[in-house]
């Protein structure tokens, strides 16, 4: 091997985006796709697929849970699933204008915390067909389910129901 | 606490004025000047400190992991002891806590505590973004993740449950804004109306732009001493009482109905049909006052407590937060703020600095710069710091510092007293 004195380092035409020179600010991208298991929160996301809403009960004491989780916050025991009647009442909600990027093409849109009867805890939702000033709490609202699966939480929605 | 360990005392402090972008200085150099500004005051050393605690919430701001130890090498107090202590928008409170173990187990007799955000790498909306994912992203984040929105639902179920009013919570946001109109370090003191924060645009409703804090750059550092060095290293120590934390589920859908867990002024009579905490109110709140209450002797906040620096990131957060420390019942939180007793001149004054709401929000310096303002209030040298003393509570022997995390998931309360 010989020594080069005079190396040099290959050049791109890439540039750099200058926002400010003083301070200098430049762009800088970041972007990434991860690969998320929902582990042992599966089933309540296939199971939106069969219009079907799964929520868990503990084996031990019996908490209900609207919201899934694998083991009970009372007692520390395994939880079972629990399938959810697809009708509750809303329990609180707003309706965001503004959000975070990723949702802010959404907005306006409702959020509402939907409780069933005869379940313990809540389910977060957005709930579609009704504006701000038509929604209260107790009013009562019904699951609908997308036919074309994201396998997200929001294949799942509400929309006033009947009284 | 079942172990009190040695007394711990605050002996010096440094904020940097928070803004919305200060491109000109990295994190380093912000903690770098509120170090030195704490430093200077007692003329205090590098060789002083035995070890430090870094406070800072989120990666993705600065996309730089491992920030804290580049602070603690700009600083200069590298090989010696430190870490990095984390738990949302309650990372400062969590952190100066945290100060106060490595002092009261003997472990240190001087300890720097110093917190730092830099929030404006990244736009508003995206910044939303980044503290949305601080929520469940199985179940709560992709259904349309904002922190503003949880908010709001807890306000609109306070409201139902207690008969609050969009009135009472705008006057929050005009006593904050109002008192940060003395306070230099401010980020937005504004004078407002009423109509002002209902006429400002809607966030989430009922919260408003006005409601709601916004992103913010800057820096705070604490120091606190065993002591015996408290007194040798400065004239006026602030004595930290006790400390309390509580936690919460992650998910608000998961949080109980049960009941309260009563303060030795409230009855079970108070709360018959009260089911706790549901999304109204913030257990993780009362567990922490309970506990640095008990540690403190204190019975009766309202009249044991001279002044509160508590974490307003929304103006319905702050009347919730007056009930979870028991300066009134639960439910009365609206008129608390309504009859004035959390004025600058009221019974207990709450954010005389401005809060969150008007000084800003540098999530990890956060809960820092209220013990910086507390410790000053408390050594009366408000005047000094801020160059007037229009916000030195006249009486201030004792006070309350209380930092919080997305939707009362990990809150602390940390109880300061003057001594001289
Ligand atoms: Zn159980």
């Amino acid at each position: 091997m010989t020594l080069d004195y005079d190396a040099k380092m290959p050049e791109t035409q890439e540039g750099t985006e200058v926002y400010n020179t003083d301070p200098l600010v430049v762009k800088s991208h970041y972007d990434i796709d991860y690969i998320h298991s929902y582990a042992q929160d599966s089933e309540f996301f296939r199971a939106l697929g069969k219009k079907k809403l799964l929520g868990s009960k503990c084996k031990k004491c019996g908490y209900t849970y609207a919201t899934p989780r694998g083991h009970c916050m009372m007692c520390g025991s395994e939880t079972e699933w629990h399938e959810l009647p697809q009708v509750g009442k809303v329990h609180t909600f707003t309706t965001c204008y503004f959000g975070s990027e990723k949702f802010l093409s959404e907005t306006p849109f409702n959020l509402i915390m939907v409780e069933f009867e005869g379940v313990d805890s809540l389910f977060m939702a957005r709930l579609i067909g009704a504006d701000q000033e038509d929604i209260h709490i107790g009013m009562k609202v019904r699951a609908r389910f997308k036919r074309n699966l994201q396998f997200s939480p929001t294949d799942v929605y509400f929309v006033p129901a009947r009284e | 606490m079942k172990h009190k360990g040695r007394n711990v005392y605050m002996i010096s402090g440094g904020v940097t004025k928070f803004a919305k972008a200060t491109p000109d200085m990295d994190f380093r150099l912000r903690v770098k000047k509120a170090f030195d500004y704490a430093t200077n005051d007692i003329n205090l050393e590098l060789k002083d400190i035995d070890g430090s605690v870094a406070s800072y919430f989120s990666d993705h701001f600065q996309r730089q992991l491992m920030s804290g130890i580049m602070v603690q090498d700009y600083l200069g107090l590298t090989p010696k002891p430190s870490k990095r202590v984390e738990g949302g928008g309650a990372t400062g409170g969590l952190a100066f806590q945290t100060g106060f173990e490595e002092v009261a187990s003997g472990r240190m007799d001087v300890c720097a505590v110093y917190g730092f955000e830099t929030m404006s790498h990244v736009n508003t909306w995206k910044g939303n973004e980044f503290i949305a994912l601080a929520s469940d992203t199985n179940f709560d984040y992709p259904v349309g993740g904002f922190y503003t929105g949880y908010y709001a639902m807890m306000a609109m179920r306070h409201m139902h449950e207690f008969g609050t009013t969009v009135e009472q919570l705008a006057k929050v946001s005009i006593k904050n804004h109002g008192n940060a109109l003395h306070n230099p370090y401010a980020q937005s003191p504004m004078k407002l109306t009423v109509e002002d924060v209902r006429n400002s645009p809607m966030v989430s409703y009922p919260l408003t732009r006005l409601d709601v804090c916004t992103m913010s750059d800057g820096a705070a550092v604490a120091i606190l001493a065993s002591e015996e060095k408290a007194f040798e290293l400065c004239d006026k120590p602030v004595l930290v009482k006790s400390i309390g934390t509580g936690t919460d589920t992650m998910r608000l859908s998961d949080r109980p109905f049960q009941k309260v867990p009563l303060l030795p002024n409230e009855k079970e009579s108070d709360y018959k049909n009260l089911k706790y905490p549901g999304v109204h109110s913030f257990r993780a709140g009362r567990t922490a006052a309970k506990e640095a209450y008990e540690a403190a002797g204190i019975t009766d906040p309202l009249n044991e407590i001279d002044l509160v620096e508590l974490h307003d990131a929304y103006t319905s957060s702050e009347i919730q937060t007056y009930e979870d420390l028991g300066l009134c019942k639960y439910g009365e939180g609206g008129s608390f703020i309504e009859e004035g007793k959390s004025e600058l001149n009221g019974k207990v004054p709450v954010n005389p600095s401005g809060g969150l709401l008007a000084s800003g929000h540098p999530v990890g310096a956060t809960g820092i710069m209220q013990a910086v303002f507390m410790f000053w209030q408390l050594q009366h040298s408000v005047k000094k710091h801020f160059k007037n003393d229009a916000l030195q509570v006249k009486n201030a022997k004792r006070g309350l510092i209380h930092s919080h995390a997305g939707t009362g998931t990990y809150v602390t309360v940390s109880i300061m007293e003057a001594v001289k």
